[in-house]
């Protein structure tokens, strides 16, 4: 059951080969048989899952045709969900229900899929191995010794364990690429704007955006089929037309030209790695697709751009979360003060308190020109490496973090060793492109993603890159031992 | 010392739309705390802007009425601070590139001279919700319904150096966003709100003093007698070789005196950086020239063309065109009526009598506008003269009913058949023959002081309601015999 896909799901689900309720008890019960080891769900909603997939049975008797309909699905914590407690695994909204439904789990709704729960996560979207949660650190279900990458490291780890078809994720900087990668699993990060944020707790609003994590690049084309497009409810939504994301995933990559940045294959990528992704470039060579070395200049930047722009727009977007009207508020407090102090200072986590804290000193008064601004130009430079690079490749392919998934606690003590994680797919978020993970191999016995960037909106180009790969190679149909052995 | 006071004023003029800023709730006055409000008022986790179009065009036009450059790319940004009722932690407002830039407006002072104030800029911004501090022991409410409210905050040049300036430009600048129906200027509802920087310096110096900002002074009245009472303060200070501080202060009406709100040191910084939720608003030539091609009658222009249209004094159309409601009641009155002048002095007289004693606004007029031009339709018509009508008006204005209504109930129609004033006439000389006698025995001059004698006995005997037009005939040739 772990290896279905959401086609081949659908496919039985119209045969009657199996009800979507069935399918949701199988995967309820593999939550509860597995998920111990894991802590990948905040919440399960056994109930809610059951009635939807009940109320999904119906829709599919009388023919509904879509692929989502009683698909089982998990939800990142960090979409607001209507009458579901909504905590951004942060001990701030531990007790936050929310009273309407994020664009994208509705809209999912809406194509039938059952919502099995809330994945962990790092606190408000903020780190690279999910151990920055009020709920616990995830483990790897390839080794539960090892971080699934994070932040959508819930969603990643349950994905990859089969504890649920598919999942939605979010990535500011890399964070449903690098615990994709890390999991050995497919996600996607659309285009800036291309899916609705509204209902999603932001991070960073300029650089947030949600996706699919799957099995496999055909199943992210179907979720990306029911997320994306304009949402009037989100200003910066795109207007921008959908295409239809699985009618070309066949289409032969025969002229395909692919771009290689030096600055991906240089110092301080893992050569386990390396050669993984190094042979993957090849099997695409064997597709008919011709490879070209090209250069992103300011990736280098990328860190220190980004370490500025997102804490600034973070430390704005979290003023909210004060005490007064929802979430946590500190016992007893003695003034309005103490509880501004005590309630943010309580409710927020380590790294989250010291982004706000870089974020409100990049944006004071004297150091505003310095930092914000300096790094918007940045920002614009790294748009326009990646602008100049599309008009001579087609997609451009590198590693997605220079290691594979490192051990818990390696690396809590060493934040610029942590930051360091994200220096392949921070410049992404920064210039608004849309890039996918897929499997490509192991190395040491532990997943390899492959990134593929695509120009703005060619999504539909990504999926069918990726979508061939798998067609020719059987890395994401791996499973760790432990979900083989459930 | 001669000091020379120095006043800029910055307005918030709450924009007529019909729902907030950044949300679909509706921003009526006076609803049920927290009712008028979205998951974007409250500032729910994940919850969007959404900017309301129509402020936009609001703000437009008050930039083509004020002469003011346009921002054809305006952008939204935070200003950041922590309070309880304002419920994202930030307020959405507009800092490096504001809609509406520099411009001008004239007002004319009480002496006629006219006098040119600069426009710094006008940019939009959300309101903040209430705090209530009272019924709640010990506890502070929340009302989050002003919560996303537009506003438009109008910030002048330091130009004005009296009160009375200060006061004209207010009432000017309140004249234009009602004429242009972008704000209903109701500034005992906070519709309009007045933050006053002032400060003095010594004749002739060209540099400006430390200057104090005195918040939220919502009347005209407060306007002035807090700049008067913060002129004084300073002035004070610096007669005893004292310096002003830079602060905020507040403006206590009953004590009639200014208090320390905060001084510069504690104030905030305020963070400010473009939202990242709101798209920069990018405007076209073709949408302004449409708004400015569009734009209603304003003042100056209203009071040109009550002179030339109506023939009225320039003093008379600068008092009716001095707001929207009371030029809309005079066009009325004159309208029905059917003659302006007429109108014109009976809007300014004895209406305005009625409107001042019982401190009532033109909008609360307890007569309308229909009503008194019917009043004056009877005076044209003769069937009722001025004096009679000044009594029709005050049963009126008690509610009584319409002119005609009012006439004939108390049978106060004027006379007009000849006969019956002829033989009334013959009734008064017949009671005053003695006079009658002396009369006729006077030179031409005499007679002419005794006639008005004759008159009142004539128009008491009548109960006023005799036409004097055509009494005055009948009696003179009666009395000549």
């Amino acid at each position: 059951m772990v290896d279905q896909s959401i086609a081949s799901l659908a496919k039985k689900l119209r045969a009657k080969e199996i009800s979507s309720v069935e399918l949701t008890q199988d995967y309820l019960a593999r939550i509860k048989q597995l998920d111990g080891q894991l802590n990948s769900f905040i919440t399960v909603t056994d109930e809610v899952a059951l009635a939807q997939a009940e109320a999904a049975d119906k829709l599919i008797a009388a023919g509904s045709t879509s692929a989502l309909a009683g698909i089982p699905v998990a939800h990142k914590d960090l979409f607001c969900t209507d009458g579901i407690l909504t905590t951004c695994a942060s001990k701030m909204l531990h007790n936050f229900v929310p009273p309407y439904e994020s664009t994208v789990t509705g809209r999912m709704l809406a194509s039938g899929a059952v919502t099995l729960g809330k994945t962990n996560m790092d606190e408000f979207a903020m780190g690279s191995s999910n151990e920055n949660s009020h709920f616990g650190a995830v483990k790897n279900p390839w080794d539960l010794e090892k971080v699934p990458g994070g932040s959508s490291g819930g969603s990643a780890a349950a994905v990859a364990a089969g504890l649920c078809v598919a999942a939605t994720g979010t990535d500011t900087g890399g964070s449903i690429r690098q615990p994709a990668s890390f999991c050995g699993i497919s996600g996607l990060k659309p285009t800036y704007g291309r899916v609705s944020r509204f209902g999603m707790i932001a991070y960073a609003s300029s650089l947030d955006q949600a996706g699919p994590m799957a099995r496999s690049a055909e199943d992210c084309a179907h979720i990306l089929q029911s997320i994306a497009g304009f949402d009037a409810n989100d200003s910066t939504c795109s207007e921008v037309a959908t295409e239809d994301y699985t009618a070309n995933l066949d289409a032969p990559l025969e002229g395909l030209t692919i771009g290689l940045p030096k600055e991906y294959f240089g110092d301080g990528l893992n050569n386990g790695v390396a050669t993984v992704i190094q042979d993957a470039v090849k099997e695409f060579e064997k597709l008919g697709a011709k490879v070209k070395e090209i250069s992103l200049p300011n990736l280098n930047l990328s860190i220190p751009s980004y370490y500025v722009i997102a804490p600034s727009e973070a430390s704005s977007n979290l003023s909210r979360f004060d005490g007064v009207r929802y979430g946590y508020r500190c016992e007893e407090p003695k003034d309005l003060m103490d509880m501004y102090k005590r309630s943010r200072g309580e409710g927020f986590g380590k790294e989250v308190q010291k982004r706000i804290m870089v974020g409100t000193y990049a944006l004071s008064e004297g150091y505003y020109d310095a930092y914000y601004l300096k790094a918007q130009r940045i920002r614009r430079l790294i748009k326009e490496d990646f602008v100049r690079a599309f008009n001579e490749v087609d997609v451009i392919m590198g590693p997605v973090a220079p290691t594979t998934a490192f051990g818990i606690g390696a690396k809590t003590d060493d934040p610029i060793a942590m930051y360091l994680e994200d220096i392949y797919t921070l410049s992404i978020n920064l210039a608004g492109i849309p890039a996918m993970s897929i499997p490509a191999g192991f190395a040491e016995g532990m997943p390899v993603g492959l990134q593929i960037m695509g120009n703005y909106f060619a999504e539909a180009k990504l999926l069918n890159v990726a979508h061939k790969f798998q067609q020719a190679t059987d890395w994401h149909t791996k499973n760790p031992s432990l979900a083989e052995g459930a | 010392m001669n000091w020379e006071v120095v006043i800029g004023l910055e307005i918030h003029a709450q924009l007529s739309t019909q729902s907030k800023l950044f949300s679909g709730a509706a921003t009526s006055f006076g609803a049920e705390p927290n009712t008028n409000t979205t998951l974007v008022d409250l500032g729910m986790p994940g919850a969007l802007p959404v900017f309301n179009k129509e402020a936009l065009r609001m703000a437009v036009m008050f930039g083509q009425a004020v002469n003011a450059e346009i921002g054809m790319t305006s952008v939204f940004a935070r200003k950041n601070y922590f309070y309880p009722d304002l419920p994202k932690g930030y307020q959405t407002s507009q800092m490096d590139h504001p809609i509406v830039g520099k411009g001008h407006l004239d007002i004319t002072l009480d002496d006629g001279t006219v006098k040119r104030v600069g426009i710094t800029r006008a940019h939009l911004e959300e309101d903040a919700g209430k705090s209530l501090h009272e019924d709640f022991q010990g506890m502070t409410g929340i009302d989050l319904n002003r919560s996303s409210t537009p506003l438009l905050e109008i910030v002048s040049e330091p130009d004005m150096r009296s009160a009375k300036e200060a006061v004209a430009y207010v009432k000017m600048i309140h004249s234009i966003v009602t004429y242009l129906g972008i704000c209903d200027g109701n500034m005992a509802e906070g519709s309009m709100r007045c933050d006053i920087n002032i400060s003095l310096r010594p004749k002739g110096q060209e540099e400006f003093g430390t200057r104090t900002e005195i918040k939220n002074v919502n009347s005209f009245r407060f306007i002035e007698r807090a700049i008067y009472t913060e002129i004084e303060r300073q002035a004070d200070i610096l007669e005893d070789g004292g310096k002003i501080t830079q602060e905020t202060r507040l403006y206590d009406p009953d004590k009639d005196e200014t208090r320390s709100m905060r001084s510069k040191e504690d104030a905030n910084d305020y963070r400010y950086f473009p939202c990242p939720d709101l798209l920069p608003v990018e405007l076209t030539q073709e949408y302004v020239d449409e708004i400015a091609a569009n734009l209603p009658e304003l003042p100056v222009q209203k009071a040109e063309r009550f002179m030339s249209e109506y023939k009225l004094s320039e003093y008379d159309a600068g008092v009716l065109s001095a707001t929207r409601a009371m030029a809309d009641y005079f066009e009325e009155v004159a309208k029905v009526a059917g003659n302006a002048k007429l109108a014109a002095n009976w809007v300014m007289g004895e209406l305005s009598k009625y409107l001042n004693t019982e401190g009532k606004e033109i909008t609360e007029s307890a007569v309308t506008a229909e009503q008194l031009g019917g009043l004056l339709v009877r005076i044209e018509d003769n069937t009722i003269n001025g004096k009679t009508a000044k009594n029709v008006l005050q049963s009126m204005w008690e509610g009584e009913g319409s002119a005609d209504e009012i006439i004939e109930a108390k049978g106060l129609k004027q006379v007009t058949d000849t006969g019956a004033i002829e033989s009334m006439i013959q009734g008064v000389l017949d009671a005053n023959a003695a006079q009658v006698e002396q009369f006729r025995a006077s030179d031409e001059d005499k007679q002419k002081k005794m006639i008005g004698f004759f008159m009142g006995q004539v128009m008491k005997a009548s109960q006023g309601k005799a036409n004097p037009g055509m009494v005055t005939p009948i009696l003179n040739k009666l009395l000549k015999g």
